[in-house]
Formats: structure tokens, C-alpha cells, sequence
């Protein structure tokens, strides 16, 4: 295989630097699968993706759900994106839908994973972010698609922080923003 | 002159700081203003228009007359000196009127920051810490925000005792307990300054301006909130208001309060002989206070026949004359007050005591308490003029929001407590509020100032009313009263009341003015935060941008893209680096980064239905493993965009858009599809970032390809021109289309992001492949005659009038756009069409834009305009110049010459079929 590159690869000495305050840590996490999957979640087909994800396509507005090591992410009423360690395959899921009407599309490297950890993620991110991050609105378990700074983003908060979802394009400009943010936090 | 002792400052640090260019030093807790008034410094600027003298007039953000602009450490203008605190090295000048911004670009981090709460409460005077301590003890997320350093409000300036300890002790410990709390956040030095829909309010907090030059570099300077709050407390207090008499702005005339607050907070003595003149009981517990720390009060004027009770007996035991049924007729003196005049109030009757003359350095004035209503006004909650009160209060509520304390009238300070405590519910207790009183009269009222900042005197407000203007808002605009830096804080009300005095209505019947934000003013910097330099707008780059750079490329901006317009060798300028390029493409191979290019996967049973709707021209057709170009129109018949369209299988295809216009044509699709053919069965993804793209381009393309793909059956006949295949290219799954944007033998090969460095690598290790930007692609497209949708339309053209009547269907029943074809407007014979143009001289280059005419010389305008220029480049295939243009009736002018005006010159052409190059179409396979 030819050597891959993931989308924030530069940034990784500046973000171990910005890590080591103990305040923050940031990181790229590369090479994630990532599926979008639509389908009608009435259908059968919507219950045998569930059943091939090993936990029901969940349809509450802004929730993720837990499968292992796979996230199912809510993003509209009939889209989810299926987050996964690099090895998953989205075979078994194409497999599921079968020749029904829906859609698997493999879109791992349309967005990376950044990761802002550490005890001031949240406001790290409250710099750029409109949404309500405070843990008991949301906490693990949720997840949105909304903005930060000025890049389009999927958050998805964990124990410890947050998974931010950004188009490859926009990786550059969002490593470079939340450099930045983390400032005052990291000096 | 600074008292001996007391006020809450730090005696033990000096600050150094420079006034109009003379040294002066003040404490830490200082401001400018009362360092300034420490250092006995009376007049700090003039007015804007009549050039008087001005002086220090309030404490706080609303004073309307102490006007600074800070030189250093970084200038500042518009600033007052109220508000500036102290620090060391502070260097400023008094402003007459307007400051100059800085010519040098503002050094300091600025940033922004977004904040949610249950409940905010705006003002840490005793109301807000009241209400911030009973709403933090629920549980509730709490945000506290208060413009001065500490909390304390009103409290700061007064020596007043709560709960059997002294109020500012009190404060700073509700405010220790509440910055204790992990659901509270406690906000000092933040002015909440808007008050927006859903309780969304803007705040900016000032983090390091008190720090001056010894500010660390890398925290943000001022900090702007923008907080979403279940429920607002509006503490804000009240001003107190001035009264109209002559000469009210000379220096030394000051808000009864504010001298008070100088006395007690800053333990500065801001006269050392005073008279104090009155509506209400509170001046004398101001007067009080100045007697204590040493400063002769000679009288209190108290427009009412009796004071409140007690408070007479006790100024006279003080010492001070008080004068009941009395008014102030003028101040006096040379540059700053040196004598007051007093006399029996004209109205009231009361036992004349006679015109008496005071010497005094110092004029206190209480004119009554403005609540302070500016965010409640902009929360969308109405007003009421409050007879009792003389002034307007809080009504209805449009939102969830609460006032408490002095901002809905109650003015003591167990009220502003209990008010706090108990969120406001509770009627207002009746008080006595004092005597409404607004203007001393006079035959002259030049000098009765209303707006001391933009200088509007009582008969300005006269000349208003006699002109006939009846509304505040018409009178606000033809004074300009209220429409400072200070919007009107003091002197808003004071208009209405010489309005109504002037046209013998009730106050209460003549309303308010609008209340706007910001309710003090905030610096653009604060405003723009981070989103300024790189950080403006987000830079999209693809995964090989760092090649391009690495590479010398120059870059393009399309959209938020930034795209290699052209790599110049050494020695090279754009026009030879083009060249090279342009002939590499036509002669050799040459490559392209195109990851831009939107691309849209679609799905469904009813997939090719849906794109035979949006596009012109048939794709329901298309076979799989082929691919054709398409365009799209709205329904007005105008193309908004074109791409190719790739079938995958048969209900699966891939379709591609301009680099600008990806978002839009997923937008454009999903809003078709879901608004106006909802059956249809078909889902759309987006995967622009999934894949990069090359284009691999040139006669030399198909043997580079094949060296990279041993598994491709590259003939010409295996590998039919518009058709696909998957492959592996250097090792890498791909996606290979056979598409050409230039007329020769070229393929677009796709492979995931991550390995899109890696596949441009293997393209230009094999050492023939010269890379080329998208100036190079733009001139042999044009060579082709192939359309850029944005730079060779511009929503006014139709498909049929860029030459491309071919791609719109004869055969489908409907389509987006079809039904305009009918009309007779799009078949107009003079519509305007896309033609070639070759300047006769063929080293000249035309700019963009340009008109052409078809007059050899220019008529009087109006000039005939037959079209523009839309592209014009060199080309190294013609060994000349072309242009591409807009034409009306352009097809039938083929031949004919035209005439292109530039500068003052015209410029002959001739004009072209828009294909310049390989009309045939002969070397598209190689």
C-alpha cells in the first residue's frame, strides 16, 4: 500500500507541544472509518443495518450509540455516520442494505478526527462553538453538527473531551484555529 | 485632591501616568478620572462644538463630558476617563468631541468566547449579588457580570453597612462564595452591552486594558461573551440625572453621587467647597459624606418647601445651610465653577430666602434616578413613565427576563436586597423619590446644557419644538442630543422633560427614545476577535497542497480554495511559466491537481430520474462505466452549472461540480428533491473530501499511465474516451475517468485523500509530467471553447447561447429550465452568444471585461454595447492571443470586425467561433 497521509499529519509536533501543559491535549486520530448510511429507519433494511452495527440505527435527534468499538452517529432523520477503528469494513453493511433502497457510502478520509482532550477542552472549543457543551447537556452519548470557528464540524463528546469530526479541506484551517484558542491555556 | 486616608485604593504602589502632557501619579484602584481629579486637574477637555471647558461630570460609563483618547501604551480613542482604569505608564489626552483610531495595526489578542446559564444576572450591586446568590443556591449554572473591577455596585461608594458589616465587605464576599461554585462564573470588568432575541446577549470583558504596558502578550486584551441564558436579572442600577440650568457644564459641576463615589471610593476630594443642589433626599447623604472627609459644604438648594424628614436637621447639624424651595439659577466662573447662584423657586412660592451668591469650587446636582433600562428596552420590554418616580421603568417583559433593584425604581438599599433575593416580584414599596424638576428657567438658555457632549443646550431643544417637531425621536435627531459615545444616559430623559416643559405636555405622554446596543462602546478589535489574518476565513487547501508549496506553486483563491494557479521556474514570470505549461499539456504531459471539483454521490432506484430532471440533457442513458458531461439551469433557463456525471452502476452514480459551486449544487439538488419530488427515491452524499484527483493531460498521458498501471488496458479502444475503469495506479486503489477539460488525451484519476500526495508523487517521479495550475487549465479549456460557469456566464446565459444546444434535450418530457426555451426571449436572434475574438494585432491582450462596440469610433453616449470580454489569455498552441466573449447575435457576426475600447484606444477584432483549437476534436485520443 502507498503511504497515506492523513489531513492534520503537520500539525502533530505542534500539537504534542500544545499537549504538554497538562491544560489541554490535542491530537489527530487518522485513518478512522467512516461510513454515511441512509436509509428509512421504519424499514426492514433499517433494522438489519442495526442488527449487521450490532446496536439499533439510533433515531433520536442528536444522539450516538455504541456498538465495541463502533459509534453510530444520528445526523438527520434517515443519515447516520458509523465511526469505526481503521480495520472496520463497511462490507457487512453494504451486505445489509443488500439491493434495497438506502445508501452505504465509505467517507473516511472526506472528514479526519481531532481530538481536544484535557481539562480545558471545553472551553477550548466555547471559543468557537455556539452549542452548549457543558456535560450535563452534552455529554457522552450525544453528538451534533453544528460549527466551530468557521469550519463545519460533527462533535462528539467523550469521558474525557471531545471527537471533532472536519473535512480533510478544512483540516488545516481548524488545526490552526484551535492552536490558536488553546493560547492562553497552553503558555 | 487626595483625602489622607481611606478609599479603595493602594496607597503603598504609585502609578506614573501623563495627562495633556504633564506628569501625574495616582494609586492603584484609580481612574483616570479620579487621578485626574486627585492631581486637582478640573478641566479635562472642550466641547465638540462650542469649545468650552469640560470637566469630569459622573463616576461611571455615563458620563457624558471627560471624552479621552489613550496615546499609550496602544492609542485608544473614545474613551472616557471614568472608565479608563489607572495603570502605570498610561499616557492620554482630553478629546474635544472625536479621537483618531490607531494608524498602526492593534498588537493585542482579542478573542471571543460562548457561555450558557440558567440564569445571568447583569450588575453585582446589591440587587445582582442578591439574586446571583439565590439563583447560584438552587444549583443553578450562573453567570455574574458587572462592569467594574470588583462588586459592590452602588455599595463601592458609599460607606453603607449590610447585614452588620460594611457593604463593599458584604459584596466581596457573596462574590467570593459565588466564584466558589463550579456552576458559577463570576465576569468583573464585563459590560453586558446587547440584549438580543431568545435571551442571547453580548458582552465584552475587559481582561488586561487595567494592566497597560505590563499586559501578557498572549491573554486576549477584551474578551466579547456571547451568552444564551434561560433567564435574565437585570441589576443595572440607576443614574442619576443632571438638571438644566445655566452654565450646568462647567468643570466642577458634578452628579451629587459621583462626587460621593470619588469621596468614599477613591478617597479623592474633588472640590474643597461645595453646594449642593437637589430634588430628593439622596444628595444628602452625599453632602454628608463630603463634610466628613473634610470638604465645606456651604448649602444644599432643595427645590422642594420641605426635605425629606430628618435630612435637613442633619445637614444643618453638619454644619451646611439648606436652602427648601430654593434652585440653582446659574453656575459661575472662569474655566471652571467658582460661584453659584441660588434663588426661591419661581414656581412653588415658596418663602423667598433671595438671590444668594456662593463661593464654591465644587456643584453637586441630583436631579432625581434614571433606571438604568437600556438592555431591558433591547430585550423588547416596554417602558412606563412612572409618575411617582418622575422616570421611566421597566413594563412588560418580551422575554424571560427580570429586573431587580434600582434598574425598576426601588431605590433603598434593604429593597435592592430583598428585591434581589426574591427575583423582583414583589410591588415596589412607595418612596419618596423626591420632586420631579427639570429646568431652571431663565430668559437665556444658551447655556442650560441638556447633552454636554454634543452641546445641546435647552434652546437647541426650544428651537426644535418651535420648528414644530413633536416627537422625541425627530427632536433627538434635529439636536442630536442623546446620539454620543454616552447615548444619552444622562441626558435622554432631560430632553424629553425640556420637550414637554416646552410644549406644556406631561412627561410621561412624549415616550422614549429607541434603546440600541451597544449600551457602551465596544472596539472593533473586540468585535472581530480571532477572525482576523489567516484566521479570517477558512483556507481550504487539498491533501497536496504542501507539494504545491513545497513546489513554488502560486495559488489562486476560488471560493475558500486555494487552488496552484501556476508553478514559475526560476527566472520565469507568469506569462513564460504559462506558456511552458500550456505547451507541456499539448505536446508532452502535464498534471493538474482537481481535488476541488465537487462530487456528489447519488443513490436510488430513482437516481437517474432525478439527474434527468436537473440536468438539460439525457442521463438516464448513460451506461455504466460511462460518463457525460452535463449541465445544469434553473428553471429560468440559465446555467448555474456544469460537471460531468460518472454511472457506477445502475442505480449509482457520481456526479462532479465546479469547484465553487459544490455546496450549492448539493443544496440546489437536496432542495429539489425534497421539496418538489419528495417520491423520488434517491440519497445524496456528499464525498468532495473523500477523493482527490488528478488530471493527467497530454499526448504523452496514456504511456505515463500505463507505467503506473500495469493492469489498465489503456488502448484507445479498450479505454474509450468518456468512459471509467478501476484500477490500481502506483499501487493504490483508483478510480480512472477518461474526461478531457483541454481537447487531448487526458484522464482524471481518483484515489482516496489520504493517498492523493502519494499518487502525485508516483506522477511526477516518473519524470515526464510537468505540473500545471489552473491559469494553464483555464487558457486550454478556452482554446477549446469550454465555458466557465461564473467567469463566461453570469446567470444570464442559456446553454443554447454558450454553443451548447446539444446538451439540451429534445427528447425529455421535463427538465429544469426546458419551459424557458419556449419563451420567445430566449430565442431571440440578438441574444447575447459566446464567440472567439482575435485581436488583429496579435501580441495584444485584452483585459477582461472589456466592452466591444462596432463603431471604429466612439458616438456621443450613450455607446452601443454589443458585449464584453469574458476570457482573454496567450496561447502557446495559436502563437497569439484570443479572447472568448459574450456577443449579441454573436454567431451570425462570425468574421465581421468589432472594436474593443481600451483606455482611449479601440482595439480591432475579429470575431471567431468560441473553438479556436482542434475544432474536430482530433487529438482527444492521443
Amino acid at each position: 500500500m502507498a503511504e497515506r497521509r492523513s489531513p492534520a499529519a503537520a500539525f502533530a509536533d505542534r500539537f504534542a507541544t500544545a499537549s504538554k501543559s497538562g491544560a489541554l491535549t490535542l491530537a489527530e486520530i487518522p485513518f478512522l472509518r467512516q461510513i454515511n448510511v441512509r436509509v428509512d429507519p421504519e424499514s426492514p433494511a433499517a433494522a438489519d443495518l442495526g442488527a449487521a452495527l450490532g446496536v439499533a440505527l439510533p433515531v433520536s435527534p442528536g444522539t450516538a450509540v455504541r456498538s465495541g468499538e463502533v459509534t453510530v452517529a444520528w445526523q438527520g432523520p434517515d443519515e447516520w455516520l458509523v465511526i469505526g477503528p481503521e480495520g472496520y469494513e463497511a462490507e457487512p453493511l453494504r451486505a445489509a442494505l443488500g439491493d434495497r433502497h438506502g445508501s452505504v457510502v465509505d467517507v473516511s478520509a472526506q472528514r479526519t478526527t481531532l481530538l481536544v482532550g484535557g481539562p480545558r477542552a471545553r472551553e477550548v472549543l466555547a471559543h468557537g462553538c455556539a452549542i452548549d457543551l457543558h456535560p450535563s447537556v452534552f455529554g457522552p452519548g450525544a453528538v451534533a453538527q453544528t460549527m466551530l470557528a468557521r469550519a463545519q464540524v460533527v462533535l462528539l463528546p467523550q469521558q474525557d473531551g471531545f471527537l471533532v469530526l472536519v473535512r480533510s479541506s478544512f483540516a488545516v484551517y481548524l488545526a490552526e484555529w484551535l492552536l490558536d484558542a488553546a493560547t492562553e491555556y497552553v503558555t | 485632591m487626595r483625602r489622607e486616608s481611606g478609599g479603595r485604593i493602594d496607597r503603598t504602589r504609585t502609578l506614573r501616568f501623563r495627562f495633556d502632557g504633564r506628569d501625574y501619579t495616582g494609586h492603584p484602584g484609580d481612574t483616570l478620572a479620579s487621578a485626574l481629579l486627585a492631581n486637582g486637574v478640573r478641566q479635562v477637555a472642550t466641547s465638540v462644538k462650542l469649545g468650552r471647558p469640560r470637566g469630569i461630570f459622573a463616576a461611571g460609563s455615563e458620563e457624558p463630558s471627560a471624552l479621552v483618547q489613550i496615546e499609550e501604551p496602544f492609542p485608544e480613542p473614545m474613551l472616557t476617563a471614568t472608565t479608563v482604569e489607572l495603570y502605570d505608564g498610561l499616557v492620554a489626552s482630553g478629546l474635544p468631541g472625536q479621537g483618531r483610531l490607531a494608524t498602526e495595526p492593534d498588537p493585542a489578542r482579542y478573542d471571543a468566547t460562548h457561555a450558557h446559564c440558567d440564569v445571568l444576572v447583569v450588575g453585582a450591586g446589591p440587587a445582582g449579588l442578591a439574586a446571583a446568590r439565590a439563583a447560584a443556591r438552587t444549583g443553578a449554572r450562573v453567570i455574574l457580570a458587572d462592569e467594574q473591577p470588583e462588586p459592590g455596585g452602588h455599595l463601592l461608594g458609599t460607606a453603607e453597612q449590610v447585614a452588620g458589616q460594611p457593604g463593599t465587605e458584604w459584596a466581596a464576599a457573596v462574590a467570593a462564595e459565588l466564584a466558589g461554585l463550579p456552576e458559577v462564573t463570576v465576569l468583573p470588568r464585563t459590560t453586558v452591552f446587547g440584549h438580543y432575541d431568545d435571551n442571547h446577549l453580548l458582552a465584552v470583558e475587559r481582561r488586561t486594558n487595567h494592566l497597560g504596558g505590563a499586559a501578557p502578550a498572549h491573554v486576549a486584551r477584551e474578551r466579547v461573551w456571547r451568552i444564551r441564558a434561560r433567564r435574565v436579572v437585570l441589576a443595572t442600577g440607576a443614574h442619576e440625572r443632571p438638571i438644566a440650568f445655566a452654565g450646568n457644564d462647567l468643570p466642577g459641576v458634578m452628579l451629587a453621587d459621583a462626587a460621593r463615589t470619588y469621596v468614599n471610593r477613591y478617597g479623592v476630594l474633588p472640590g474643597r467647597r461645595a453646594v449642593v443642589f437637589t430634588t430628593g433626599d439622596s444628595a444628602y447623604a452625599a453632602a454628608m459624606d463630603l463634610v466628613a472627609a473634610g470638604v465645606k459644604v456651604a448649602a444644599i438648594v432643595d427645590v422642594r418647601p420641605a426635605p425629606g424628614a430628618g435630612w435637613a436637621d442633619r445637614a444643618r447639624e453638619a454644619g451646611i445651610e439648606v436652602l427648601a424651595g430654593h434652585v440653582v439659577t446659574a453656575a459661575a466662573g472662569d474655566g471652571q465653577v467658582s460661584s453659584v447662584l441660588a434663588g426661591p423657586h419661581p414656581e412653588t412660592g415658596a418663602p423667598a430666602v433671595g438671590e444668594r451668591s456662593f463661593d464654591a469650587d465644587l456643584l453637586l446636582v441630583s436631579g432625581g434616578w434614571n433606571p438604568v433600562v437600556h438592555l431591558f428596552s433591547q430585550s423588547g420590554g416596554t417602558l412606563r413613565y412612572d409618575e411617582a418616580l418622575s422616570t421611566l421603568v421597566p413594563g412588560a417583559s418580551r422575554q424571560a427576563v427580570e429586573v431587580v433593584g434600582a434598574a425598576r425604581g426601588v431605590f433603598t438599599l434593604a429593597g435592592c436586597l430583598e428585591d434581589g433575593a426574591t427575583g423582583g416580584g414583589a410591588p415596589a414599596a412607595a418612596q419618596a423619590a423626591g420632586e420631579p424638576y427639570w429646568l431652571v428657567p431663565s430668559q437665556d438658555y444658551r447655556t442650560h446644557f441638556v447633552d454636554l457632549q454634543r452641546d445641546v443646550t435647552v434652546a437647541d431643544v426650544l428651537r426644535a419644538t418651535g420648528a414644530g417637531l413633536r416627537s422625541v425621536e425627530h427632536v433627538k435627531r434635529y439636536t442630536t442630543a442623546g446620539t454620543a459615545h454616552d447615548q444619552g444616559k444622562t441626558s435622554g430623559l432631560l430632553t424629553t422633560a425640556v420637550m414637554a416643559h416646552a410644549l406644556g405636555v406631561p412627561v410621561g405622554e412624549l415616550g422614549a427614545t429607541t434603546f440600541r446596543a451597544p449600551y457602551t462602546p465596544v472596539s472593533f478589535a473586540a468585535l472581530a476577535g480571532r477572525d482576523r489574518g489567516a484566521l479570517h476565513d477558512p483556507v481550504r487547501v487539498t491533501a497536496l497542497h504542501e507539494w504545491h508549496v513545497a513546489h513554488g506553486a502560486l495559488f489562486e483563491n476560488v471560493g475558500q480554495w486555494k487552488r496552484p494557479w501556476y508553478y514559475p521556474r526560476p527566472g520565469e514570470d507568469m506569462e513564460a511559466a504559462v506558456l511552458r505549461e500550456c505547451r507541456a499539456a499539448r505536446e508532452g504531459v502535464a498534471a493538474m491537481d482537481a481535488s476541488t471539483l465537487g462530487k456528489i454521490d447519488v443513490v436510488g432506484p430513482d437516481a437517474a430520474e432525478l439527474l434527468d430532471r436537473l440536468y438539460t440533457n439525457m442521463m438516464s442513458t448513460l451506461a455504466v462505466g460511462a460518463i457525460r458531461y452535463g449541465v445544469m439551469c434553473r428553471p429560468d433557463g440559465m446555467v448555474v452549472d456544469d460537471g460531468t456525471v460518472i454511472r457506477l452502476a445502475e442505480d449509482h452514480f457520481l456526479v462532479t461540480t465546479t469547484t465553487g459551486n459544490a455546496a450549492t449544487v448539493l443544496d440546489w439538488m437536496e432542495e429539489w428533491l425534497q421539496t418538489e419530488w419528495p417520491w423520488l427515491r434517491v440519497h445524496l452524499t456528499s464525498v468532495t473530501d473523500q477523493w482527490a484527483t488528478v488530471a493527467l493531460v497530454g499526448p504523452g498521458s496514456r504511456e505515463v499511465l500505463a507505467g503506473l498501471a500495469p493492469g489498465l488496458a489503456v488502448s484507445a479502444a479498450d479505454f474509450p474516451f468518456m468512459t471509467w475503469r478501476e484500477t490500481e495506479v502506483a499501487g493504490m486503489p483508483a478510480r480512472v475517468c477518461r474526461i478531457s477539460f483541454s481537447g487531448e488525451l487526458a484522464y482524471e484519476i481518483n484515489v482516496t485523500s489520504w493517498e492523493g500526495l502519494a499518487l502525485w508523487e508516483a506522477l511526477m517521479d516518473s519524470g515526464a509530467v510537468t505540473p500545471y495550475g489552473t491559469e494553464t487549465m483555464h487558457v486550454l479549456r478556452a482554446e477549446k471553447g469550454y465555458p466557465i460557469v461564473g467567469q463566461d456566464t453570469d446567470g444570464t446565459v442559456t446553454p443554447q447561447d454558450l454553443g451548447m444546444s446539444w446538451v439540451v434535450s429534445k427528447k425529455k418530457a421535463d427538465f429544469i429550465g426546458k419551459r424557458s426555451y419556449a419563451r420567445a426571449d430566449t430565442a431571440r436572434a440578438d441574444r447575447k452568444q459566446l464567440v472567439g475574438l482575435l485581436p488583429e494585432d496579435p501580441g495584444r491582450l485584452l483585459p477582461e471585461g472589456t466592452h466591444l462596440v462596432e463603431l471604429s469610433s466612439l458616438p456621443e453616449p450613450p455607446v452601443p454595447m454589443l458585449g464584453h470580454v469574458t476570457s482573454s489569455y496567450r496561447s502557446a498552441a495559436l502563437g497569439r492571443t484570443f479572447a472568448l466573449a459574450l456577443v449579441s447575435g454573436g454567431r451570425a457576426r462570425v468574421g465581421e470586425r468589432l472594436y474593443a475600447p481600451v483606455g482611449d484606444e479601440l482595439v480591432p477584432v475579429t470575431v471567431t467561433s468560441h473553438v479556436l483549437y482542434d475544432p474536430e476534436g482530433a487529438r482527444r485520443d492521443g
